[in-house]
């Protein structure tokens, strides 16, 4: 079963988003990580990107296939994680740890509540598995 | 699991692309290819009929010998690759892809006419174990008694597997040595599971079950042509390196004119290998620039694990297919740096 962490909040492209004050720290989940296998090369916007909500940031390939990243949150990249460019397999061991993709300054905050819960993200992970 | 020709067949087991593509390298990797074709082919005229329709030289070939090849259109280009297994003078068995059996067949039987052969159709017959990999001798030793020292690459022996009677093959599709068994279709989860045991799996070095996509990663870093990738009704023997098979002299075969044509023209695009010498990985499909031109497509590319580098294929005109030439690949709209290597990108250790 999957890994899903009460205090985060997921978005139904299986991305997850940790609030950190006004900004969001964002990375695939365990669920995510698991079906794409390993992951071989992760592609990162740069530092002052900005982006809407639903936009691709970025992707994550396996050996067999490239997926986007897309940001749950508007708002501007003001850190990106840079040991993935080394360490892409991170994002497979350590999907809300060391695997984090990026940190936004959110530009409106407040959209977090629209994502899905942990107990909801579980509901629909298993409905999108039967 | 994905559909694969109308099979259902898993991408990749629990250990993964990476470690099932490793583990054959290194020890041995256990492949289900049951969905390949398979049509038998007997009578006494079972090798002219079927030196008619392929392009290697069925001839040359002795009993318990197999032979790579392909069945070629009138126009010289590829219907589909295959195995052609000597098991007699009057009997050939034929190994296609699962993709392309009912057309093979279709197309096999068309060109019957006035030919002494007995066709049949014997795919949904056998299952089809690939045990591959510097250890896969010494796993299946334990489960035969036929002596498989004795048997030379690409050279075959009817036997018996954990006492059911099938074909050891000494073939495969990974650039290791290794052994392909066929055997009747209702024998394939006892083979399969005797053969995991045999081999120790689940110890760190010991057999691993290999899905579709390492089966794809191994067979693109040994440099080998996919069906549908590489070749296809639009691709001739000759553009994709495969003149080796292409036995102009042997006599006449079907699409020998145009290819011999071809030949003594020279090809104005051929298959090469690239390997990505920027950030990024190229992926099947994907444009060739060169000099700012797109001059082809990527026909195969994905990370070679073993190699540890991003690889691919692709048809390049022949004035750029020359190795060391850099081109660059439009990955999603970024053009990246690769340049033309030697084909096989990996060579096993002798």
């Amino acid at each position: 079963m999957a890994n899903v962490p009460e205090d985060l909040h997921y978005s139904k492209d299986h991305e997850w988003v940790r609030v950190e004050g006004a900004e969001a720290i964002i990375g695939i989940t365990d669920y995510a990580q698991n079906s794409l296998g390993d992951v071989v090369y992760v592609e990162l916007p740069k530092a002052g990107d900005e982006f809407a909500a639903n936009e691709s940031f970025g992707s994550v390939e396996s050996v067999k296939a490239v997926s986007e990243v897309f940001t749950p949150v508007a708002g501007a990249v003001t850190q990106i994680n840079e040991s993935l460019a080394d360490e892409p397999e991170t994002v497979n061991t350590d999907p809300y740890g060391a695997g984090w993709m990026i940190r936004v300054m959110m530009s409106s905050p407040g959209e977090v509540d629209s994502l899905l819960t942990a107990a909801e993200y579980e509901d629909f992970t298993k409905a999108e598995t039967e | 699991m994905v559909d694969f020709g109308g099979w259902d067949m898993p991408v990749q087991y629990p250990a993964g692309t990476i470690e099932e593509h490793l583990r054959t390298r290194t020890h041995a990797g256990l492949f289900d290819v049951s969905h390949m074709g398979e049509i038998d082919v007997r009578g006494t005229g079972a090798i002219d009929f079927v030196n008619r329709i392929t392009s290697n030289d069925v001839r040359k070939l002795t009993d318990g010998q197999a032979q790579y090849s392909a069945l070629t259109t009138p126009q010289g280009t590829v219907i589909d690759d295959l195995l052609v297994y000597r098991l007699a003078a009057d009997h050939l068995l034929l190994v296609v892809n699962a993709s392309t059996t009912e057309k093979d067949w279709e197309w096999i039987k068309s060109n019957t006419a006035g030919e002494s052969v007995d066709l049949k159709n014997v795919s949904s017959d056998y299952c089809q174990l690939a045990l591959q990999g510097p250890d896969a001798e010494s796993i299946l030793q334990k489960l035969t008694d036929v002596p498989l020292a004795e048997i030379k690459y690409y050279h075959f022996t009817p036997g018996r597997v954990d006492g059911v009677e099938g074909i050891i093959s000494r073939t495969g599709y990974t650039g290791e040595d290794g052994f392909e068994v066929y055997a009747p279709s209702d024998r394939a989860e006892q083979l399969w599971n005797k053969i995991l045991d045999a081999g120790q799996t689940g110890s760190p070095t010991g057999v691993i079950p290999c899905g579709l996509a390492a089966r794809n990663t191994l067979r693109l870093e040994a440099g080998m042509a996919l069906y549908g990738n590489e070749l296809d009704e639009t691709t001739t023997l000759l553009e994709a390196n495969l003149g080796w098979i292409c036995k102009l002299d042997k006599g006449d075969f079907i699409g020998r004119e145009p290819l011999a044509r071809q030949k003594e023209e020279g090809v104005k695009r051929k298959l090469s290998g690239f390997e990505v010498t920027e950030r990024g990985i190229a992926r099947d499909h994907q444009d060739i620039v060169i000099e700012g031109q797109r001059v082809g497509q990527v026909t195969s590319g994905s990370p070679a694990p073993f190699l540890k580098k991003n690889i691919g294929f692709a048809y390049l005109p022949v004035e750029y297919a020359n190795v060391g030439q850099e081109i660059q690949i439009d990955v999603r709209g970024k053009l990246v740096g690769a340049r033309v290597v030697k084909v096989p990108f990996y060579k096993r250790p002798k």
